[in-house]
């Protein structure tokens, strides 16, 4: 008993010790070298946030595209036995009487075929150019509203309500931005603000005239023909309201699921396929998701490995460098253990440090700057995905490494003899 | 009769191995007395400084016993050394050996925090011990703002800080000028007359006369002990 409690003294001083040698040690080091160390360790810590950052961003940044311009919080579509959601119009008046729901937009949507250079004649065995694809009937202001499909319109001038004849065509439907020649992505030349399409759409044809072109990065806006939904009814005719798809944007505080599940319970479930985001998400976006995650924790973990080699040779030549003088305070009776305090705490503080700097650069700059800024993929506008609580997990791995990397050399250079470093030797 | 506080007894130390080997301290049989300032001298390699270190606690020999106020001192495990060396040993080193980041009063103050003092009780104590070598007014002076004399006397001081039973000298005046070496001495004398037991390594012949005992070792072995007067025919 006696002797376990002079074992607690001896390590409750060594500990005093130890933060009375770390800290004039860091305070009266060399200010450059302590820069310097802080320095290695922000960009240690950047390195294992930013890099699979961008790497999950690049998916998350695809997520947030497909929910931003096209599924919302909740989405509202056909059953596969139906040809359109069936009582749109009660569905509707029951959503807007829903609370949490910020605002909607109802799609409709039927195939059709748009073909350019129509007047152009042909020798009978040649074949026209056109594209089979999905043409959009919507509300615009709606559809602003809620998708922001305004805002995503690239060139030319987004759709009015009373506009007739005039329509957006989604940039995947040109070869300006979808430059490959392949029969599954069929695309035309030279086609640009002002040019003439034919459309057909159950077999009613219409010749229109290219307003805008609409540029989301997500394939199912992109490869899109959008009409105001007065003409387009018209032309489908769809009298009846009844709609193919309906987003609904909810206050943030609201929870999805619930609204989905009020909506289903209120027996609209039999007329439509309420999903949210989360559900109607592409399996394949899921699976990227996950592999992306993967490999960003991959790198992360090549990223930690590197940054405990770094904070080990950082702490190694620090002892080695003051090895004469560890000699010393073992000579006069210092323990060892406050010794290897004081080391462990010193590359604790460098990563507090490096962690802090590193979490001011991430959530004050580099976060927002991406949100802004995204990086412009093919395939998405690559933000930079960084929790608090992902930082706040990364920060304590890279203590627990920290802590591992800088005792280990402390003790190799505490465990020499200390007669041969005093002298040198 | 004064008690022996050091007994050294057969004591071998050996560096290197099979050609290589060579064997500074062979069999060497030694007693010092409390209160007894014994000066170590001899030529360069005759083991004398090697001899500091085995009964400092800061090497292990290869051979023979050590036996420091009645304990075994060779049978320690390093921990043990470790807190002997903190509670009962001081050392003044050649080159000083002063913690660069540390100021006068903490290098003074670091080993009595150690010990289990308070910060505030330490301090306290070793600005005492700074103004007793005749360094009260270079208290918060880092070792790199002491000229090589006064890092000499803040080594003394951090040696007797914690009032050991022994203290150990390894040439402490050898990196100094003679003025300076002689301030440093009556330091030394100065701890002597207050009943200090010290044991002193030095090459320098007109030290000698200052100690109780002058050891003369030749080829790791006691050659002659006595009064400087005594053994001078030895030199």
């Amino acid at each position: 008993m006696i002797k376990t409690f002079h074992q607690i003294r001896r390590l409750l001083t060594s500990i005093r010790v130890g933060v009375f040698l770390a800290v004039r040690q860091i305070r009266r080091g060399n200010i450059w070298a302590n820069a310097l160390i802080v320095a290695i360790m922000t960009l240690t810590f950047l390195n294992l946030i930013v890099v699979s950052g961008i790497l999950v961003g690049l998916i998350e940044g695809a997520v947030q595209a497909i929910n931003r311009h096209y599924l919302g919080d909740i989405f509202i579509s056909t059953l596969k036995e139906k040809y359109y959601i069936e009582k749109t119009p009660g569905l509707v008046s029951y959503i807007r009487s829903l609370p949490g729901v910020e605002d909607y937009t109802v799609r409709y949507i039927e195939g059709g075929i748009i073909e350019k250079d129509y007047k152009t004649s042909r020798k009978s065995t040649e074949k026209s150019d056109e594209i089979s694809t999905l043409m959009s009937g919507i509300d615009p202001e709606r559809e602003a509203q809620v998708s922001g499909l305004r805002d995503k319109v690239i060139k030319g001038s987004y759709l009015e309500e009373n506009d007739f004849d005039q329509v957006i065509i989604g940039a995947l439907l040109l070869k300006d931005y979808l430059p490959i020649d392949s029969p599954n992505f069929p695309v035309f030349e030279n086609v640009s603000i002002g040019s003439k399409l034919r459309i057909t759409i159950n077999g009613n044809v219409r010749e229109v005239t290219v307003k805008g072109i609409t540029y989301t990065k997500v394939d199912e806006v992109d490869r899109r023909v959008f009409f105001p939904e007065k003409q387009f009814r018209g032309i489908i005719g769809r009298y009846d309201y009844n709609a193919d798809e309906i987003v609904l944007r909810l206050s943030p505080e609201t929870d999805a699921v619930s609204v989905r599940d009020t909506i289903l319970a209120a027996g609209f479930g039999e007329f439509a396929k309420i999903q949210t985001r989360e559900d109607a998400e592409p399996k394949f976006i899921k699976d990227m998701k996950e592999t992306f995650n993967l490999l960003g924790t991959i790198i992360g973990s090549i990223g930690l490995i590197v940054a405990s080699i770094t904070i080990f040779i950082i702490i190694f030549i620090n002892a080695i460098m003051r090895r004469k003088f560890i000699g010393i305070l073992k000579g006069v009776g210092i323990h060892s253990r406050a010794i290897e305090f004081a080391y462990v705490l010193q590359s604790l503080f460098y990563a507090f440090l490096g962690s802090l700097f590193g979490v001011l650069i991430v959530f004050g700059f580099l976060e927002p700057y991406f949100q802004e800024n995204p990086i412009n993929f093919p395939f998405s506008d690559g933000i930079l995905v960084a929790t608090p609580e992902g930082a706040a997990w990364r920060v304590a791995v890279l203590f627990i490494f920290t802590f591992v990397a800088g005792y280990i050399p402390a003790k190799i250079v505490v465990r020499q003899n200390t007669l041969d470093a005093i002298l040198g030797r | 009769m004064r008690k022996n506080i050091i007994e050294v007894e057969g004591l071998v130390k050996k560096y290197g191995s099979g050609e290589t080997e060579l064997v500074v301290l062979k069999g060497l049989d030694l007693v010092v007395r409390e209160g007894e300032f014994v000066i170590i001298t001899g030529r360069s390699g005759s083991g004398k400084s090697t001899l500091l270190y085995q009964m400092g606690l800061l090497d292990y020999p290869n051979e023979g016993k050590i036996h420091i106020s009645g304990e075994n001192v060779i049978k320690m495990d390093p921990d043990d050394r470790t807190l002997f060396r903190l509670n009962r040993l001081g050392y003044v080193f050649q080159d000083y050996a002063l913690i660069p980041d540390l100021t006068a009063v903490e290098n003074i103050a670091l080993p009595l925090m150690m010990q289990g003092k308070s910060h505030a009780t330490a301090v306290i104590k070793a600005t005492e011990v700074l103004e007793r070598v005749g360094l009260g007014d270079k208290v918060y002076n880092l070792p790199s703002q002491l000229s090589g004399g006064q890092q000499q006397r803040v080594s003394i001081g951090r040696a007797i800080g914690h009032a050991p039973e022994i203290l150990f000298a390894d040439e402490p005046t050898a990196n100094l000028d003679s003025e300076t070496a002689h301030e440093v001495l009556e330091n030394f004398m100065k701890l002597h007359k207050e009943g200090q037991t010290i044991v002193m390594v030095t090459h320098e012949r007109e030290y000698l006369k200052i100690a109780d005992r002058v050891i003369l070792l030749e080829d790791g072995v006691v050659k002659s002990s006595g009064k400087h007067s005594s053994q001078k025919s030895d030199d």
